[in-house]
Protein backbone atom coordinates (compact mmCIF):
# COMPACT_ATOMS: atom_id res chain seq x y z
CA UNK A 1 0.00 0.00 0.00
CA UNK A 2 3.31 2.20 -0.72
CA UNK A 3 1.05 4.00 -2.98
CA UNK A 4 -1.89 5.35 -0.55
CA UNK A 5 0.56 6.19 1.79
CA UNK A 6 2.64 8.50 -0.72
CA UNK A 7 -0.78 10.16 -1.97
CA UNK A 8 -1.76 10.75 1.46
CA UNK A 9 1.36 12.48 2.51
CA UNK A 10 0.89 14.55 -0.72
CA UNK A 11 -2.32 15.50 0.47
CA UNK A 12 -1.48 16.27 3.87
CA UNK A 13 0.89 19.34 2.57
CA UNK A 14 -1.80 20.93 0.35
CA UNK A 15 -4.29 20.26 3.10
CA UNK A 16 -2.78 21.66 6.03
CA UNK A 17 -1.23 24.56 3.65
CA UNK A 18 -4.90 25.25 2.63
CA UNK A 19 -5.78 25.60 6.49
CA UNK A 20 -3.18 27.74 6.85
CA UNK A 21 -3.87 29.80 3.89
CA UNK A 22 -7.87 30.51 4.12
CA UNK A 23 -8.15 34.03 6.43
CA UNK A 24 -10.33 31.43 9.00
CA UNK A 25 -9.11 29.23 11.66
CA UNK A 26 -6.39 29.37 13.93
CA UNK A 27 -3.41 29.38 11.56
CA UNK A 28 -5.71 31.70 9.02
CA UNK A 29 -3.12 33.48 6.46
CA UNK A 30 -0.14 32.54 8.22
CA UNK A 31 1.07 30.81 4.67
CA UNK A 32 -0.56 33.76 2.30
CA UNK A 33 1.91 35.03 -0.10
CA UNK A 34 -0.63 37.16 -2.23
CA UNK A 35 -0.59 41.06 -1.65
CA UNK A 36 -4.12 43.02 -2.76
CA UNK A 37 -1.22 44.82 -5.21
CA UNK A 38 -3.14 48.28 -5.67
CA UNK A 39 -5.39 48.24 -1.93
CA UNK A 40 -2.07 47.20 0.11
CA UNK A 41 1.39 47.61 -1.45
CA UNK A 42 4.41 45.96 0.26
CA UNK A 43 7.23 47.41 2.50
CA UNK A 44 10.31 48.03 -0.36
CA UNK A 45 13.45 47.60 0.34
CA UNK A 46 15.50 50.28 1.41
CA UNK A 47 17.46 50.31 -1.49
CA UNK A 48 14.75 50.11 -3.85
CA UNK A 49 15.59 51.28 -7.66
CA UNK A 50 12.40 53.07 -8.28
CA UNK A 51 12.17 56.70 -10.66
CA UNK A 52 14.74 59.30 -10.64
CA UNK A 53 14.69 62.77 -9.19
CA UNK A 54 17.01 65.89 -9.86
CA UNK A 55 17.73 67.16 -6.35
CA UNK A 56 17.75 71.06 -5.38
CA UNK A 57 20.14 72.26 -2.45
CA UNK A 58 18.19 73.84 0.37
CA UNK A 59 18.28 77.17 -0.95
CA UNK A 60 16.65 76.20 -3.63
CA UNK A 61 19.56 75.76 -6.23
CA UNK A 62 20.10 72.75 -8.86
CA UNK A 63 22.22 70.36 -7.85
CA UNK A 64 22.91 69.09 -11.75
CA UNK A 65 25.68 70.85 -13.48
CA UNK A 66 25.39 68.98 -16.71
CA UNK A 67 28.38 67.38 -16.55
CA UNK A 68 26.68 64.61 -18.64
CA UNK A 69 28.42 62.18 -16.43
CA UNK A 70 25.29 60.03 -16.20
CA UNK A 71 24.71 59.87 -19.66
CA UNK A 72 28.33 58.57 -19.84
CA UNK A 73 27.54 55.91 -17.09
CA UNK A 74 24.43 54.83 -18.66
CA UNK A 75 24.62 51.38 -19.68
CA UNK A 76 21.54 51.65 -21.65
CA UNK A 77 22.24 55.07 -23.39
CA UNK A 78 18.85 56.29 -21.99
CA UNK A 79 20.37 59.34 -20.47
CA UNK A 80 20.48 62.52 -22.54
CA UNK A 81 22.36 65.72 -21.16
CA UNK A 82 23.22 68.82 -22.13
CA UNK A 83 24.87 71.56 -20.29
CA UNK A 84 24.80 75.64 -20.79
CA UNK A 85 26.00 78.29 -18.65
CA UNK A 86 24.75 80.05 -15.73
CA UNK A 87 23.60 83.07 -15.72
CA UNK A 88 25.94 85.02 -13.53
CA UNK A 89 23.33 87.42 -12.02
CA UNK A 90 20.38 84.88 -11.41
CA UNK A 91 22.07 81.19 -11.72
CA UNK A 92 20.05 77.58 -12.04
CA UNK A 93 23.38 75.57 -10.15
CA UNK A 94 25.95 76.80 -7.90
CA UNK A 95 28.65 76.09 -10.39
CA UNK A 96 29.45 77.26 -13.40
CA UNK A 97 27.22 75.59 -15.75
CA UNK A 98 23.82 73.33 -15.01
CA UNK A 99 21.46 71.16 -16.56
CA UNK A 100 19.72 72.63 -19.25
CA UNK A 101 18.47 69.47 -20.87
CA UNK A 102 17.52 66.43 -18.88
CA UNK A 103 15.99 63.47 -20.24
CA UNK A 104 15.50 59.89 -19.31
CA UNK A 105 13.76 57.47 -21.62
CA UNK A 106 11.98 55.29 -19.18
CA UNK A 107 11.72 52.63 -21.67
CA UNK A 108 15.13 51.94 -21.87
CA UNK A 109 16.22 52.67 -18.40
CA UNK A 110 17.09 49.60 -16.67
CA UNK A 111 17.52 50.56 -13.20
CA UNK A 112 20.68 49.88 -12.00
CA UNK A 113 21.37 53.47 -10.51
CA UNK A 114 25.15 53.18 -12.06
CA UNK A 115 23.56 57.36 -12.99
CA UNK A 116 23.67 58.48 -9.27
CA UNK A 117 26.64 56.30 -8.46
CA UNK A 118 28.19 58.43 -11.14
CA UNK A 119 27.10 61.81 -10.04
CA UNK A 120 29.73 64.22 -8.51
CA UNK A 121 27.12 66.31 -6.64
CA UNK A 122 24.78 63.83 -5.58
CA UNK A 123 22.15 65.54 -8.46
CA UNK A 124 20.28 62.27 -9.63
CA UNK A 125 18.77 60.10 -7.02
CA UNK A 126 16.39 57.43 -7.54
CA UNK A 127 12.69 56.95 -5.54
CA UNK A 128 10.21 54.31 -4.36
CA UNK A 129 8.30 54.82 -7.26
CA UNK A 130 7.91 52.02 -10.07
CA UNK A 131 4.80 52.82 -11.49
CA UNK A 132 5.23 54.43 -14.54
CA UNK A 133 3.07 52.51 -17.05
CA UNK A 134 1.71 54.56 -20.51
CA UNK A 135 -0.41 54.75 -23.15
CA UNK A 136 2.13 56.50 -24.95
CA UNK A 137 5.71 56.03 -25.41
CA UNK A 138 6.30 59.73 -26.09
CA UNK A 139 5.09 59.97 -22.02
CA UNK A 140 7.72 57.41 -21.11
CA UNK A 141 10.50 60.47 -21.50
CA UNK A 142 10.85 61.99 -18.66
CA UNK A 143 12.17 65.95 -19.33
CA UNK A 144 13.81 67.69 -16.69
CA UNK A 145 9.98 69.58 -16.16
CA UNK A 146 9.11 66.30 -14.89
CA UNK A 147 12.31 64.95 -12.50
CA UNK A 148 13.54 67.87 -10.93
CA UNK A 149 12.01 68.44 -7.47
CA UNK A 150 9.62 71.55 -6.97
CA UNK A 151 11.82 74.11 -4.67
CA UNK A 152 9.41 73.01 -1.27
CA UNK A 153 11.25 69.59 -1.92
CA UNK A 154 8.55 68.14 -2.94
CA UNK A 155 8.71 65.85 -6.31
CA UNK A 156 6.54 66.23 -9.00
CA UNK A 157 4.18 63.37 -9.97
CA UNK A 158 3.40 62.52 -13.52
CA UNK A 159 -0.01 61.74 -13.26
CA UNK A 160 -1.36 63.56 -9.71
CA UNK A 161 -4.95 62.66 -11.05
CA UNK A 162 -4.79 59.21 -11.01
CA UNK A 163 -6.25 57.50 -7.83
CA UNK A 164 -3.71 55.04 -7.39
CA UNK A 165 -1.16 57.76 -7.72
CA UNK A 166 1.24 57.48 -4.15
CA UNK A 167 2.59 60.58 -4.25
CA UNK A 168 4.72 59.58 -0.72
CA UNK A 169 6.85 57.40 -2.61
CA UNK A 170 8.56 60.33 -4.72
CA UNK A 171 9.91 61.57 -1.10
CA UNK A 172 11.56 58.09 -0.39
CA UNK A 173 15.12 58.48 -1.60
CA UNK A 174 16.96 54.87 -2.51
CA UNK A 175 18.87 55.41 0.52
CA UNK A 176 22.51 54.08 1.51
CA UNK A 177 22.77 53.13 -2.23
CA UNK A 178 26.65 54.53 -1.46
CA UNK A 179 27.06 53.85 1.61
CA UNK A 180 29.85 51.36 0.55
CA UNK A 181 30.45 52.53 -2.49
CA UNK A 182 32.18 56.33 -3.77
CA UNK A 183 35.74 56.10 -3.96
CA UNK A 184 36.03 52.85 -2.86
CA UNK A 185 38.15 53.58 0.37
CA UNK A 186 37.74 51.42 3.42
CA UNK A 187 36.91 54.63 5.58
CA UNK A 188 33.47 54.96 3.77
CA UNK A 189 32.46 51.63 4.05
CA UNK A 190 29.19 52.07 6.41
CA UNK A 191 28.90 56.04 6.37
CA UNK A 192 26.17 57.01 4.99
CA UNK A 193 27.13 60.54 2.65
CA UNK A 194 23.80 61.72 1.90
CA UNK A 195 19.91 61.94 3.42
CA UNK A 196 18.07 58.94 3.17
CA UNK A 197 15.05 61.36 1.71
CA UNK A 198 15.50 63.81 -1.30
CA UNK A 199 14.57 67.28 -0.76
CA UNK A 200 16.32 70.13 0.49
CA UNK A 201 19.32 68.98 2.04
CA UNK A 202 19.48 70.06 5.79
CA UNK A 203 22.75 68.12 6.72
CA UNK A 204 26.39 69.89 7.10
CA UNK A 205 28.44 69.98 3.85
CA UNK A 206 30.80 66.57 3.08
CA UNK A 207 33.75 67.49 4.68
CA UNK A 208 36.91 67.77 1.53
CA UNK A 209 38.36 64.35 0.33
CA UNK A 210 41.46 65.36 1.81
CA UNK A 211 40.08 65.19 5.23
CA UNK A 212 37.98 62.08 4.66
CA UNK A 213 41.32 60.26 3.35
CA UNK A 214 42.96 61.16 6.39
CA UNK A 215 40.29 59.78 8.41
CA UNK A 216 40.59 55.98 10.35
CA UNK A 217 37.31 54.15 10.13
CA UNK A 218 36.93 55.06 14.02
CA UNK A 219 36.76 58.40 13.90
CA UNK A 220 33.34 58.45 11.56
CA UNK A 221 31.41 58.18 14.10
CA UNK A 222 32.39 61.16 15.63
CA UNK B 1 -51.68 15.05 -19.72
CA UNK B 2 -53.20 17.57 -17.98
CA UNK B 3 -52.16 21.32 -17.42
CA UNK B 4 -51.08 21.16 -13.72
CA UNK B 5 -49.19 17.51 -14.81
CA UNK B 6 -47.05 19.52 -17.68
CA UNK B 7 -46.32 22.72 -15.42
CA UNK B 8 -44.95 20.51 -12.83
CA UNK B 9 -42.76 18.50 -15.01
CA UNK B 10 -41.56 21.99 -16.33
CA UNK B 11 -41.18 22.99 -13.04
CA UNK B 12 -39.19 20.17 -12.05
CA UNK B 13 -36.78 20.44 -15.35
CA UNK B 14 -36.15 24.42 -15.05
CA UNK B 15 -35.39 24.00 -11.39
CA UNK B 16 -32.77 21.13 -12.11
CA UNK B 17 -31.25 22.86 -14.78
CA UNK B 18 -30.85 25.96 -13.09
CA UNK B 19 -29.37 24.49 -9.84
CA UNK B 20 -27.00 23.40 -12.08
CA UNK B 21 -26.04 26.27 -14.08
CA UNK B 22 -26.02 28.52 -10.70
CA UNK B 23 -23.87 25.36 -9.02
CA UNK B 24 -21.75 25.16 -11.77
CA UNK B 25 -20.36 28.74 -11.49
CA UNK B 26 -20.17 28.40 -8.28
CA UNK B 27 -18.08 25.34 -8.78
CA UNK B 28 -15.79 27.12 -11.33
CA UNK B 29 -14.87 29.74 -8.65
CA UNK B 30 -14.71 27.06 -5.37
CA UNK B 31 -11.88 25.47 -7.31
CA UNK B 32 -10.02 28.17 -8.16
CA UNK B 33 -10.29 28.88 -4.89
CA UNK B 34 -9.47 26.01 -3.20
CA UNK B 35 -6.45 25.00 -5.00
CA UNK B 36 -4.81 28.71 -4.39
CA UNK B 37 -5.37 28.22 -0.90
CA UNK B 38 -3.03 25.24 -1.04
CA UNK B 39 -0.92 26.99 -2.82
CA UNK B 40 -0.54 29.32 -0.62
CA UNK B 41 -2.68 32.09 -2.94
CA UNK B 42 -6.04 33.73 -2.23
CA UNK B 43 -7.68 32.98 -6.14
CA UNK B 44 -9.83 35.37 -7.60
CA UNK B 45 -10.40 38.22 -5.74
CA UNK B 46 -11.34 41.58 -7.07
CA UNK B 47 -14.69 40.81 -9.16
CA UNK B 48 -17.74 40.43 -6.31
CA UNK B 49 -17.19 39.59 -2.97
CA UNK B 50 -14.42 37.17 -2.81
CA UNK B 51 -14.31 36.97 -6.22
CA UNK B 52 -17.49 35.34 -6.81
CA UNK B 53 -18.47 36.29 -10.00
CA UNK B 54 -15.01 36.29 -11.46
CA UNK B 55 -16.68 32.85 -13.55
CA UNK B 56 -19.45 35.26 -14.72
CA UNK B 57 -17.23 37.56 -15.69
CA UNK B 58 -15.28 34.77 -17.80
CA UNK B 59 -17.77 33.75 -19.28
CA UNK B 60 -19.12 37.04 -20.26
CA UNK B 61 -15.29 37.39 -22.02
CA UNK B 62 -15.86 34.06 -24.23
CA UNK B 63 -19.36 35.15 -24.80
CA UNK B 64 -17.96 38.10 -26.56
CA UNK B 65 -14.73 36.40 -27.78
CA UNK B 66 -15.05 35.61 -31.68
CA UNK B 67 -15.23 31.92 -32.42
CA UNK B 68 -12.12 30.78 -34.70
CA UNK B 69 -12.60 28.34 -36.80
CA UNK B 70 -9.32 27.27 -38.51
CA UNK B 71 -9.16 26.39 -42.14
CA UNK B 72 -8.69 23.02 -41.87
CA UNK B 73 -11.41 21.73 -39.73
CA UNK B 74 -14.18 18.98 -40.81
CA UNK B 75 -16.88 21.82 -39.95
CA UNK B 76 -19.67 19.72 -39.09
CA UNK B 77 -18.34 18.15 -36.29
CA UNK B 78 -16.24 20.63 -35.33
CA UNK B 79 -19.34 22.28 -34.73
CA UNK B 80 -21.22 19.70 -33.34
CA UNK B 81 -18.61 18.43 -30.63
CA UNK B 82 -18.97 21.06 -28.48
CA UNK B 83 -22.84 20.78 -28.12
CA UNK B 84 -21.83 16.60 -27.53
CA UNK B 85 -19.79 17.68 -24.33
CA UNK B 86 -22.57 19.38 -22.90
CA UNK B 87 -26.11 18.27 -23.64
CA UNK B 88 -25.48 14.92 -22.28
CA UNK B 89 -23.64 16.67 -19.19
CA UNK B 90 -27.03 18.47 -18.60
CA UNK B 91 -28.75 15.44 -19.12
CA UNK B 92 -26.79 13.11 -16.60
CA UNK B 93 -28.13 15.41 -13.69
CA UNK B 94 -31.08 15.23 -14.81
CA UNK B 95 -31.67 11.68 -13.77
CA UNK B 96 -30.59 12.80 -9.58
CA UNK B 97 -32.56 13.39 -6.95
CA UNK B 98 -31.89 16.06 -5.35
CA UNK B 99 -34.25 17.05 -2.82
CA UNK B 100 -37.55 15.63 -0.66
CA UNK B 101 -40.55 15.77 -3.31
CA UNK B 102 -43.09 18.50 -1.92
CA UNK B 103 -46.94 18.79 -2.49
CA UNK B 104 -48.10 21.93 -4.75
CA UNK B 105 -51.93 21.66 -4.15
CA UNK B 106 -52.56 17.86 -4.98
CA UNK B 107 -49.88 18.06 -7.63
CA UNK B 108 -46.38 15.87 -6.36
CA UNK B 109 -43.46 17.97 -7.34
CA UNK B 110 -40.18 15.24 -7.41
CA UNK B 111 -36.91 17.24 -6.97
CA UNK B 112 -35.32 15.64 -9.78
CA UNK B 113 -34.73 16.52 -13.90
CA UNK B 114 -36.86 12.81 -14.74
CA UNK B 115 -37.20 10.09 -12.44
CA UNK B 116 -36.68 7.04 -15.37
CA UNK B 117 -37.00 3.08 -14.36
CA UNK B 118 -33.42 3.31 -16.24
CA UNK B 119 -31.88 6.23 -14.85
CA UNK B 120 -28.08 4.05 -14.07
CA UNK B 121 -28.47 2.96 -17.53
CA UNK B 122 -29.10 6.63 -18.93
CA UNK B 123 -26.02 7.64 -17.00
CA UNK B 124 -23.60 5.10 -18.23
CA UNK B 125 -25.16 6.43 -21.98
CA UNK B 126 -24.25 9.62 -21.64
CA UNK B 127 -21.38 9.75 -19.78
CA UNK B 128 -20.29 7.32 -22.99
CA UNK B 129 -21.89 9.80 -25.14
CA UNK B 130 -19.59 12.75 -23.78
CA UNK B 131 -17.01 10.78 -25.04
CA UNK B 132 -17.69 11.39 -28.50
CA UNK B 133 -17.39 15.12 -28.02
CA UNK B 134 -13.77 14.56 -26.98
CA UNK B 135 -12.96 12.06 -30.12
CA UNK B 136 -15.12 13.82 -32.60
CA UNK B 137 -13.67 17.49 -31.09
CA UNK B 138 -9.95 16.02 -31.52
CA UNK B 139 -10.35 14.21 -34.90
CA UNK B 140 -12.52 17.08 -37.50
CA UNK B 141 -9.67 19.97 -35.38
CA UNK B 142 -7.75 18.39 -37.86
CA UNK B 143 -4.31 19.47 -36.17
CA UNK B 144 -1.96 17.19 -34.56
CA UNK B 145 -2.18 18.10 -30.87
CA UNK B 146 -6.13 17.32 -30.50
CA UNK B 147 -5.90 14.06 -32.50
CA UNK B 148 -3.41 12.96 -29.93
CA UNK B 149 -5.74 14.17 -27.09
CA UNK B 150 -8.88 12.68 -28.49
CA UNK B 151 -6.64 9.01 -29.01
CA UNK B 152 -6.17 9.48 -25.40
CA UNK B 153 -9.29 10.12 -24.57
CA UNK B 154 -10.89 7.11 -26.27
CA UNK B 155 -8.79 4.71 -24.74
CA UNK B 156 -8.95 5.97 -21.17
CA UNK B 157 -12.82 6.09 -21.63
CA UNK B 158 -12.73 3.16 -22.43
CA UNK B 159 -10.72 1.49 -20.07
CA UNK B 160 -12.23 2.94 -17.05
CA UNK B 161 -16.08 3.35 -18.18
CA UNK B 162 -16.00 -0.92 -17.80
CA UNK B 163 -14.70 -0.56 -14.13
CA UNK B 164 -17.29 2.15 -13.65
CA UNK B 165 -20.10 -0.29 -15.03
CA UNK B 166 -18.92 -2.77 -12.71
CA UNK B 167 -18.94 -0.60 -9.51
CA UNK B 168 -22.27 0.70 -10.38
CA UNK B 169 -23.50 -3.44 -11.18
CA UNK B 170 -22.16 -4.55 -7.83
CA UNK B 171 -24.37 -1.30 -5.95
CA UNK B 172 -27.58 -1.81 -8.03
CA UNK B 173 -27.37 -5.82 -6.91
CA UNK B 174 -26.74 -4.96 -3.73
CA UNK B 175 -29.61 -2.38 -3.67
CA UNK B 176 -32.12 -5.05 -5.32
CA UNK B 177 -31.74 -7.16 -1.95
CA UNK B 178 -32.58 -3.57 0.16
CA UNK B 179 -35.78 -3.86 -1.32
CA UNK B 180 -38.36 -5.51 -3.24
CA UNK B 181 -36.73 -5.96 -6.51
CA UNK B 182 -33.87 -4.68 -8.23
CA UNK B 183 -34.01 -0.71 -9.86
CA UNK B 184 -32.17 1.40 -11.78
CA UNK B 185 -33.79 3.96 -10.68
CA UNK B 186 -32.31 6.62 -8.65
CA UNK B 187 -35.05 7.91 -6.57
CA UNK B 188 -35.71 4.43 -5.69
CA UNK B 189 -32.14 3.94 -4.61
CA UNK B 190 -32.39 6.52 -2.97
CA UNK B 191 -35.42 5.27 -1.05
CA UNK B 192 -33.39 2.32 -0.31
CA UNK B 193 -30.58 4.25 1.92
CA UNK B 194 -33.78 5.89 4.27
CA UNK B 195 -32.96 4.73 8.01
CA UNK B 196 -29.91 3.41 9.93
CA UNK B 197 -28.85 0.22 9.89
CA UNK B 198 -30.17 -0.86 13.02
CA UNK B 199 -33.76 -0.98 11.54
CA UNK B 200 -32.36 -4.32 9.39
CA UNK B 201 -29.61 -5.78 11.11
CA UNK B 202 -30.95 -6.51 15.26
CA UNK B 203 -27.49 -7.85 16.16
CA UNK B 204 -25.48 -4.67 17.55
CA UNK B 205 -28.50 -2.22 17.36
CA UNK B 206 -27.12 0.16 19.96
CA UNK B 207 -24.37 0.97 17.51
CA UNK B 208 -25.77 0.26 14.12
CA UNK B 209 -29.07 2.67 14.63
CA UNK B 210 -26.43 5.64 14.31
CA UNK B 211 -25.04 4.12 11.18
CA UNK B 212 -27.05 5.58 8.05
CA UNK B 213 -28.29 2.49 6.09
CA UNK B 214 -25.65 3.70 3.16
CA UNK B 215 -24.62 1.37 0.14
CA UNK B 216 -21.41 2.84 0.63
CA UNK B 217 -20.76 1.21 4.01
CA UNK B 218 -21.39 -2.43 2.84
CA UNK B 219 -19.70 -1.86 -0.54
CA UNK B 220 -16.78 0.19 0.28
CA UNK B 221 -14.72 -1.14 -2.42
CA UNK B 222 -16.77 -0.35 -5.14
CA UNK B 223 -17.06 3.02 -4.13
CA UNK B 224 -13.66 3.46 -4.08
CA UNK B 225 -13.20 1.87 -7.54
CA UNK B 226 -16.26 3.74 -8.75
CA UNK B 227 -15.11 7.27 -7.46
CA UNK B 228 -11.27 6.73 -9.20
CA UNK B 229 -13.61 5.88 -12.35
CA UNK B 230 -15.75 9.27 -12.45
CA UNK B 231 -12.41 10.76 -11.70
CA UNK B 232 -11.03 9.06 -15.26
CA UNK B 233 -14.58 9.93 -16.78
CA UNK B 234 -14.22 13.33 -16.17
CA UNK B 235 -10.92 13.73 -17.43
CA UNK B 236 -9.73 15.70 -13.86
CA UNK B 237 -6.25 15.40 -12.97
CA UNK B 238 -4.41 13.05 -12.02
CA UNK B 239 -5.98 11.27 -14.80
CA UNK B 240 -6.44 14.60 -17.18
CA UNK B 241 -4.21 12.99 -20.31
CA UNK B 242 -6.86 14.07 -22.49
CA UNK B 243 -5.97 17.91 -22.14
CA UNK B 244 -2.20 17.57 -20.31
CA UNK B 245 -1.44 21.43 -20.86
CA UNK B 246 2.33 20.77 -20.53
CA UNK B 247 1.78 18.26 -23.51
CA UNK B 248 -0.77 18.91 -25.93
CA UNK B 249 -1.33 22.58 -25.00
CA UNK B 250 -4.77 22.51 -24.79
CA UNK B 251 -5.73 19.02 -25.91
CA UNK B 252 -9.15 18.37 -27.79
CA UNK B 253 -9.94 21.92 -27.20
CA UNK B 254 -6.66 23.41 -28.47
CA UNK B 255 -8.54 24.75 -31.85
CA UNK B 256 -11.68 26.21 -30.29
CA UNK B 257 -12.24 29.58 -29.09
CA UNK B 258 -14.80 31.62 -27.94
CA UNK B 259 -18.35 30.32 -26.87
CA UNK B 260 -17.23 26.74 -28.05
CA UNK B 261 -14.50 26.62 -25.72
CA UNK B 262 -16.65 27.82 -22.75
CA UNK B 263 -19.14 24.98 -23.76
CA UNK B 264 -16.19 22.53 -23.21
CA UNK B 265 -15.38 24.27 -20.13
CA UNK B 266 -19.07 24.23 -18.93
CA UNK B 267 -19.38 20.43 -19.56
CA UNK B 268 -16.69 19.79 -17.73
CA UNK B 269 -17.58 21.37 -14.55
CA UNK B 270 -20.78 20.07 -14.88
CA UNK B 271 -19.90 16.57 -15.59
CA UNK B 272 -17.84 16.81 -11.90
CA UNK B 273 -20.49 17.94 -10.41
CA UNK B 274 -22.65 15.57 -11.78
CA UNK B 275 -20.64 12.54 -11.21
CA UNK B 276 -20.55 13.26 -7.39
CA UNK B 277 -24.03 13.96 -7.13
CA UNK B 278 -24.46 10.61 -8.51
CA UNK B 279 -21.41 8.86 -6.48
CA UNK B 280 -23.54 10.26 -3.08
CA UNK B 281 -26.82 9.44 -4.56
CA UNK B 282 -25.27 5.56 -4.89
CA UNK B 283 -23.54 5.34 -1.81
CA UNK B 284 -23.77 8.39 0.37
CA UNK B 285 -27.82 7.89 0.28
CA UNK B 286 -28.48 10.86 -1.52
CA UNK B 287 -30.78 13.75 0.19
CA UNK B 288 -31.35 10.99 3.32
CA UNK B 289 -30.72 12.90 6.79
CA UNK B 290 -32.15 13.64 9.73
CA UNK B 291 -34.83 16.43 9.03
CA UNK B 292 -37.38 16.49 12.89
CA UNK B 293 -40.26 16.98 11.00
CA UNK B 294 -41.41 17.42 14.67
CA UNK B 295 -39.78 20.09 15.94
CA UNK B 296 -38.29 21.98 13.01
CA UNK B 297 -41.13 24.18 10.76
CA UNK B 298 -42.42 22.23 7.49
CA UNK B 299 -40.20 24.51 5.23
CA UNK B 300 -36.87 24.28 6.90
CA UNK B 301 -37.35 20.29 7.33
CA UNK B 302 -38.44 20.35 3.63
CA UNK B 303 -34.79 22.24 2.78
CA UNK B 304 -32.85 19.75 4.77
CA UNK B 305 -32.91 17.05 2.37
CA UNK B 306 -31.15 19.10 -0.07
CA UNK B 307 -28.75 20.65 2.18
CA UNK B 308 -27.51 17.36 2.80
CA UNK B 309 -27.53 16.02 -0.63
CA UNK B 310 -24.99 19.15 -1.32
CA UNK B 311 -23.22 18.47 1.78
CA UNK B 312 -22.37 15.15 0.61
CA UNK B 313 -21.72 16.16 -3.35
CA UNK B 314 -19.21 18.87 -2.21
CA UNK B 315 -17.69 16.37 -0.01
CA UNK B 316 -16.50 14.45 -3.17
CA UNK B 317 -16.71 17.65 -5.07
CA UNK B 318 -13.88 19.03 -2.86
CA UNK B 319 -11.75 15.45 -3.01
CA UNK B 320 -11.71 16.16 -6.35
CA UNK B 321 -10.38 19.52 -6.37
CA UNK B 322 -7.82 18.20 -3.63
CA UNK B 323 -6.35 15.71 -5.53
CA UNK B 324 -5.79 18.13 -8.68
CA UNK B 325 -3.94 20.27 -6.60
CA UNK B 326 -1.96 17.54 -5.12
CA UNK B 327 -1.15 14.48 -7.83
CA UNK B 328 1.19 14.84 -10.51
CA UNK B 329 -0.36 13.87 -13.85
CA UNK B 330 -0.21 9.49 -14.54
CA UNK B 331 1.93 8.57 -17.51
CA UNK B 332 0.28 6.71 -20.07
CA UNK B 333 1.15 3.15 -19.30
CA UNK B 334 0.35 3.87 -15.69
CA UNK B 335 -3.07 5.14 -16.95
CA UNK B 336 -3.14 1.68 -18.39
CA UNK B 337 -1.90 -0.55 -15.75
CA UNK B 338 -4.75 1.37 -13.23
CA UNK B 339 -7.29 0.90 -15.56
CA UNK B 340 -6.99 -3.06 -16.93
CA UNK B 341 -4.48 -4.13 -14.61
CA UNK B 342 -6.13 -3.01 -10.79
CA UNK B 343 -9.20 -1.43 -11.09
CA UNK B 344 -11.14 -3.85 -13.55
CA UNK B 345 -9.67 -7.40 -11.85
CA UNK B 346 -10.45 -5.81 -8.92
CA UNK B 347 -14.28 -4.16 -9.73
CA UNK B 348 -14.77 -7.98 -10.99
CA UNK B 349 -13.48 -9.60 -7.68
CA UNK B 350 -15.88 -7.53 -5.72
CA UNK B 351 -18.70 -8.13 -8.27
CA UNK B 352 -18.07 -12.10 -7.73
CA UNK B 353 -17.64 -11.13 -3.83
CA UNK B 354 -20.79 -9.17 -3.37
CA UNK B 355 -22.64 -11.91 -5.63
CA UNK B 356 -22.13 -14.56 -3.20
CA UNK B 357 -22.63 -12.62 -0.42
CA UNK B 358 -26.12 -11.51 -1.96
CA UNK B 359 -26.88 -15.33 -3.65
CA UNK B 360 -26.02 -16.95 -0.25
CA UNK B 361 -28.27 -14.71 1.90
CA UNK B 362 -31.20 -14.94 -0.50
CA UNK B 363 -31.17 -18.46 -1.32
CA UNK B 364 -29.57 -19.95 1.94
CA UNK B 365 -25.96 -21.92 1.38
CA UNK B 366 -25.48 -24.47 -1.28
CA UNK B 367 -25.54 -27.29 1.27
CA UNK B 368 -28.58 -26.59 3.38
Amino acid sequence: MGLVSEIWKGMKVTGTTMLKTIAIGPFGGSELVTTQYPKETRQKPQRFHGRHVLNRYPDGMEKCIGCQLCAGACPANCIHVRGMDNDPAHPTSPGERFGFVYEINMLRCIFCALCVEACPTEAITMTHLFEMSTTNREDAIYTRDELLMNRDGSVPHMFPDDPLADLDELLVADGWVRATASSGMAAYEGVEAWQATPGPADWAPEPSQEILDARSPGDLDG
Amino acid sequence: MTWPEFGVIALRVVLTFGLLLVLTIINVWLERKVVAGMQSRMGPMRAGPWGILQTVADGLKLFFKESITPRKVELGLYVLAPFLAVVPAFLIFMMVPWGRPFMIGEQEVALQGADLNIGLLFILAMSSMAVYAVVLAGWSSGSKYPLLGAVRGTAQAISYEAALGLAMVAVVMFSATQGDGGTLSLAEIVDRQAGTWGDIIPVLEPILQFVPRWNIFPQIVAFIIFFIAIIAETNRAPFDLVEAEQELVGGFHTEYSGMRFAMFFLAEYVNIFSMCAIAATLFLGGWNGPTFDDALPGFISGILPTVYFLIKTYLLVFIFFWLRATLPRLRYDQLMTLGWKRLIPGALAWLVLSTLVIAFRQFGMPWS
